[in-house]
């Protein structure tokens, strides 16, 4: 590691705009640690190198004619390989979309190269973001940087490693039901969900359409504002894009980073207590409340009575959502065809492409959601799922009602090794457990790192209200100034 | 009793074309069967007068300006093609060959 690659990402915009560091020399700092580490890691897809480097040096070059610089002009990016860049190659982790290169720019993409950022690569995943561990990623799984033998979570394990391996300050993930909120706690970075509707999905391989929020990964809670603020706000070509301006998530977390939390009201949820976490999440989260405590804030318990319900209504609308979405892939516009001799009918060549494009969890979860949207049992499961929904959106505003903010362990336990879940699917599902709610209410949420368990990171949740996304960040920059930075995992 | 049979596994893989195996439809319906059993939990809620949410955004019928905007030229529309002939994407057989 340089000074450059353990620079904040704010560092690092600050010494570009002044002229301290060039852009390519940032970026080469961060290619220059890639090529080190990730063939350990394995945090990459696909290194953009030469896209890197040409966006790096037109960033200097506007820089010596004089124009003013952004915050995070020339700052490199990692991108969760969900999102479309163009001519570069996109897999969402899937065989299925092995080789393709998207036509066009993801709003996020686009918005992140307005921006002036360099974008480094694209990362692992789990297969069409359906997993808590990587391991479901067609291309092999990511390694955690704090223990090679352990998950890095997902299911942007990539991005979160990235980040945590210095590979790159800042990255893009998507979270539906804890994506990046659960790989950040078990990495020891920050991750962020910001309100559904408040970054745009055009241009994200749609998973769970009513779910999906792509957000950013960051070592710092500052840093992670102001990669939202890069990214967030409407877009015309996202219909379920708010209209509203992103809010002030960079100035609550300068606010938040003076350590005063004096005024604000934190609910810890009574129901997520005596459920699931092992008891060194439970031991930091315990000592997490003492602190905020000592920080002037005011811990309150809130009932939450519906979110107990909230991982059964997540697994039947996901899969519902998921087995519609993936329909698109049948081996005609785009992707892999297999089978097509010129005599099986379109029928055959679709299901031997889909079978032979798709890894086990993504066709447990089409047929779950086809089954839950059968006629006859479309009112038990999906149906009730969608009931859950709304019990569960009115238990948030009730607490919100009281509390400005609720907490709560962003996981149930630390990095697990490499294959502890996934003879049983559902155990891997059971790592979402404290992200879920959020999803389904459509709030944001963060993830920022309170301490250590037996040597291994552990995430304290901040969820506030849809569109007060600025209240999170202000309670974890508190959080974070009095936890202190992690020192660096030994890669 | 299970609450998915692996003949229901079947005819849900058939629908959802795909072609899976043997050793696959025996994994699948266990395994789908475990988590069927856990996510039906959602029926003990009682929510006869409760309306569906199947969406956290209140936003009703979006829409934009009818103006024309550039848009994919052919040649990067067909780019990503399995397999293309005189400008189309080609498809395999849709109807049998007596049809």
């Amino acid at each position: 590691m340089t000074d450059l690659t353990t620079a904040t990402a704010e560092q690092l915009g600050r010494a570009i705009a002044a002229g301290e560091s060039s852009a390519e020399e940032v970026t080469r700092a961060h290619l220059d640690r890639i090529a080190a580490v990730d063939a350990r890691v394995h945090a990459f897809l696909h290194v953009d190198a030469d896209g890197a480097l040409a966006a790096a040096r037109a960033v200097d070059a506007r820089r010596a004619a004089g124009e003013a610089l952004g915050p995070l002009a020339g700052v490199p990016v990692a991108v969760k390989d969900v999102l479309c860049t163009r001519g570069v190659p996109t897999t969402a982790g899937s065989k299925i979309l092995e080789g393709w290169r998207p036509p066009y720019d993801a709003t996020l993409v686009a918005r992140l190269r307005e921006a002036g950022m360099v974008i480094l690569g694209k990362t692992n995943m789990d297969e069409f973001a359906m997993g808590s561990s990587t391991e479901y990623s067609a291309y092999g799984p990511t390694r955690n940087p704090w223990d090679l033998g352990r998950i890095p979570g997902g299911s942007g394990g990539g991005s979160a490693a990235a980040v945590a391996g210095y590979e790159a300050p800042l990255a893009i993930g998507t979270d539906t039901g804890g994506s990046i909120r659960q790989p950040g706690a078990v990495t020891g970075t920050v991750g962020v969900k910001p309100t559904y509707g408040g970054t745009s999905r055009y241009g994200l391989v749609a998973f769970s359409s009513s779910l999906d929020t792509p957000g950013p990964c960051a070592r710092t809670v500052t840093d992670a504002a102001l990669l939202h603020a890069v990214i967030g706000g409407h877009d015309p070509m996202d219909s379920t894009s708010i209209p509203a301006p992103v809010p002030p998530v960079v100035e609550a977390a300068r606010r938040g980073a003076s350590g005063d939390l004096s005024g604000v009201r934190l609910g810890v949820v009574a129901e997520f207590a005596g459920d699931g976490a092992e008891p060194g999440v439970a031991a930091v989260f315990r000592d997490t409340v003492a602190r905020l405590t000592k920080l002037g804030a005011e811990i309150v318990e809130v009932s939450c009575p519906h979110f107990a319900y909230a991982l059964p209504a997540y697994y039947l609308i996901a899969p519902s959502e998921c087995s519609s979405n993936l329909a698109r892939f049948d081996g005609v516009r785009f992707g892999l065809r297999t089978g097509d001799d010129g005599q099986r009918s379109l029928e055959e060549v679709m299901s031997m492409t889909r079978e032979a494009g798709f890894g086990a969890e993504v066709k447990r979860r089409i047929i779950l959601g086809a089954y839950a949207l059968s006629s006859g049992y479309y009112d038990a499961y999906y149906g009730q799922a969608q009931k859950v929904r709304t019990l569960i959106t009115r238990d948030f505003t009730a607490a919100f009602g009281r509390v400005d903010a609720l907490i709560s362990p962003t996981t149930p336990f630390v990095a697990f090794p490499f294959g502890a879940r996934t003879s049983d699917p559902y155990q891997m599902y059971l790592a979402d457990l404290y992200t879920i709610p959020t999803n389904l209410y459509g709030g944001p949420a963060i993830s920022v790192p309170a301490g250590l368990s037996d040597g291994l990171p552990v995430g304290l949740q901040v969820m506030a209200p849809t569109m007060a996304d600025d209240r999170m960040y202000r309670v974890a920059a508190a959080l974070e100034a009095a936890v202190g930075p992690l020192a660096p995992p030994a890669l | 009793m299970a609450a998915i049979s692996r003949e229901e596994v079947a005819h849900l893989a058939r629908l959802s074309r795909l072609a899976v195996t043997d050793a696959e439809l025996d994994q699948f319906a266990g395994q789908l069967d475990v988590i069927l059993q856990a996510v039906a939990r959602v029926g003990e809620v009682v929510a006869a007068d409760i309306p569906p949410t199947s969406h956290s955004v209140p936003l009703t019928n979006v829409l934009r300006a009818d103006e024309v905007r550039p848009g994919l030229a052919r040649d990067e529309a067909l780019a990503g093609a399995p397999d293309a002939y005189e400008d189309r994407f080609r498809v395999p057989r849709i109807l049998d060959e007596e049809a």
